[in-house]
């Protein structure tokens, strides 16, 4: 009795921890702090939980535990920055892999005294830690490019994944009302994993923002359900936490996109109308494109006062961030204003370009949210685009019949000049053109984005 | 199980789920991706439950399943821990 009543207390002290770690979030100041908050609350629960009267031999949990930890410590280390989504997706996916063991290893401990209550806790783990899994798998082949980033289409898609739900839902009450039922229960495991692939296989490239905070939000909610198998309340705190920052990061990715959850889940753009190929030719984009050279292009930015950086995902992709950042220098040793502008679904993930920025010192105070910079590019000299299209879409604005009407998009085309650096005059990832191609006040600059900046930099510098 | 007991763990998930959108709500967005590595590690919390399977008396199934599950729940905190605060490491003001 002491001694669970001692362990209870201790979970208390770690949820605590985790709920000041994550408070410190809210500054960048702070936000060190708080991650070392949050991994002392961890330590302190997995010490307690030695201590825990059912943990008897230690042979097997100290191999785990090394095993796991070099594991993360080597991938968490050697991960380059611009591989952070696939690393988000793949942690997302341990998380969600542990929860469907421990819910089958507790009922393997429990059958056939299963008390309904934790029987459906079980069925729930099963069904959200299998899915987010192998779900958190396939979104990692697809930003490693192991696995096609294209919107996949199959034959009966949503009838076959409601069917599956079903099942699951069928399945898991005869569960819950007869635990020997073990086939079963290993029959909802495995449907429960082949659901997650079939979830996430069809969400094209440029919608894993969302996958993988929806994702991360069911990484928490599993663990909230192995909390309810187990009857522990840290686990159910920690895992709501958690499974509240994934909706919420959802919830703004899809605002990002004007699009509903449901819109993204069920698979792409293209459901919006016609396929992404047609929807580009009917659209009446003409006009001249202009292109320009680096040794102009640099006498045109060494004439202006204030400058705008939108970076896409083609800056990750070319790993240019380091080239903006030389450009950011040497336009601000010349007295130039520069700011970088960063739409919500930028990139593969959340936050993905600050990141990338970050890494090459360039201060986050220079970055600005959407709504933040909007109303000034009308006051800005030059929108410098680095690898970003569907985002500074004008389309988006005006344009009723296409696909990306009414997404928020970063007012570029209000700045006096804009410059659009992109390797061809390829659609972005919504298949429809852009008009701020062949507007009077945009010039194109063609090239991969690391190799041109860097030229651009260079010609700027010999000036 | 009782459900009183029960009812009480509904309590205190849901009142939990509005402390997690009050916290998050406040995460400025250049925050966002360090946010979800850490919240990830945090999910490993997972971990708890792989101990008390892998550290039972015999060894069962259940022993086997504990000591996967204590590995998944490890890389996740490890490198969830690990990787988030390389990153907060980088974020400098001017």
């Amino acid at each position: 009795m002491g001694r669970s009543l001692v362990i209870d207390l201790a979970y208390l002290v770690s949820s605590i921890f985790f709920i000041y770690g994550l408070k410190f979030l809210s500054s960048p100041k702070t936000a060190r702090r708080g991650n070392l908050y949050a991994s002392i609350g961890m330590l302190i629960a997995i010490v307690v939980t030695l201590f825990d009267q059912q943990v008897l031999t230690y042979e097997w949990i100290i191999i785990g535990l090394i095993i796991g930890s070099a594991i993360g410590a080597v991938l968490a280390i050697k991960i380059p920055m611009t591989g952070m989504p696939q690393m988000v997706g793949m942690l997302n996916g341990f998380g969600g892999g542990a929860s469907t063991l421990v819910a089958l290893s507790e009922y393997y401990k429990l059958t056939p005294n299963i008390p309904i209550n934790t029987g459906i806790a079980i069925v729930l783990s099963l069904l959200i830690g299998g899915v987010t899994f192998t779900g958190s798998m396939i979104a990692f082949g697809k930003l490693q490019g192991w696995v096609t980033g294209k919107v996949v289409k199959y034959p009966m898609q949503h009838p076959l994944n409601a069917m599956l739900l079903l099942f699951i839902i069928v399945a898991g009450i005869y569960v819950v009302i007869d635990p020997t039922l073990v086939n079963i229960v290993i029959l909802i495991t495995i449907v429960s994993l082949v659901l997650g692939v079939l979830l996430v296989l069809p969400i094209g490239g440029a919608d894993m923002p969302v996958a993988i905070s929806l994702l991360n939000s069911y990484s928490g909610l599993a663990g909230s359900t192995t909390g309810f198998v187990l009857q522990n309340n840290e686990l159910i705190i920690a895992g709501a936490l958690v499974g509240a920052s994934g909706i919420i990061l959802t919830n703004i990715m899809c605002k990002g996109m004007n699009r509903s959850l449901m819109n993204v889940l069920l698979g792409g753009w293209s459901t919006a109308g016609s396929a992404p190929t047609e929807a580009g030719s009917t659209q009446t984009v003409t006009g001249n494109v202009k292109s320009v050279e680096s040794e102009e292009l640099a006498m045109i930015f060494d004439s202006v006062s204030s400058v705008v950086i939108i970076p896409g995902y083609g800056m990750a992709v070319a790993q240019a961030q380091h080239a903006v950042r030389d450009l950011m220098n040497v336009l601000e040793s010349k007295g130039i204003k520069v700011r970088f502008a960063i739409h919500p679904v930028a990139g593969r993930m959340p936050g993905h370009m600050n990141v990338l920025l970050a890494e090459a010192n360039v201060p986050y105070d220079k970055l600005y949210a959407l709504e933040d910079i909007n109303d000034d590019f009308s006051n800005t000299d030059i929108a410098f685009i680095v690898g970003a299209n569907d985002v500074v879409n004008p389309a988006a604005r005006h344009d009723q019949s296409s696909p990306i009407y009414g997404m928020p998009i970063l007012n570029a085309d209000y700045a006096k000049t804009v410059i659009m650096n992109k390797r061809s005059l390829n659609p972005g990832y919504a298949g429809i053109e852009n008009e701020l191609f062949f507007k009077d006040n945009t010039l194109m600059y063609f090239g991969d984005a690391k190799d041109a900046i860097s030229k651009l930099v260079n010609e700027i510098k010999a000036l | 199980m009782e459900t009183v007991n029960f009812l009480m763990l509904i309590y205190v998930f849901v009142l939990a789920i509005f402390v997690g959108f009050e916290l998050i709500t406040k995460v400025p967005p250049t925050l966002h991706t360090p946010l979800m590595s850490g919240s990830n590690a945090i999910s490993g919390i997972t971990i708890v439950g792989a101990l008390l399977s892998a550290g039972m008396q015999q060894f069962t199934i259940s022993t086997i399943l504990g000591v996967v599950a204590v590995i998944f729940a490890m890389i996740n905190v490890v490198g969830g821990f690990l990787v988030t605060d390389r990153m907060l490491k980088m974020f400098k003001k001017k």
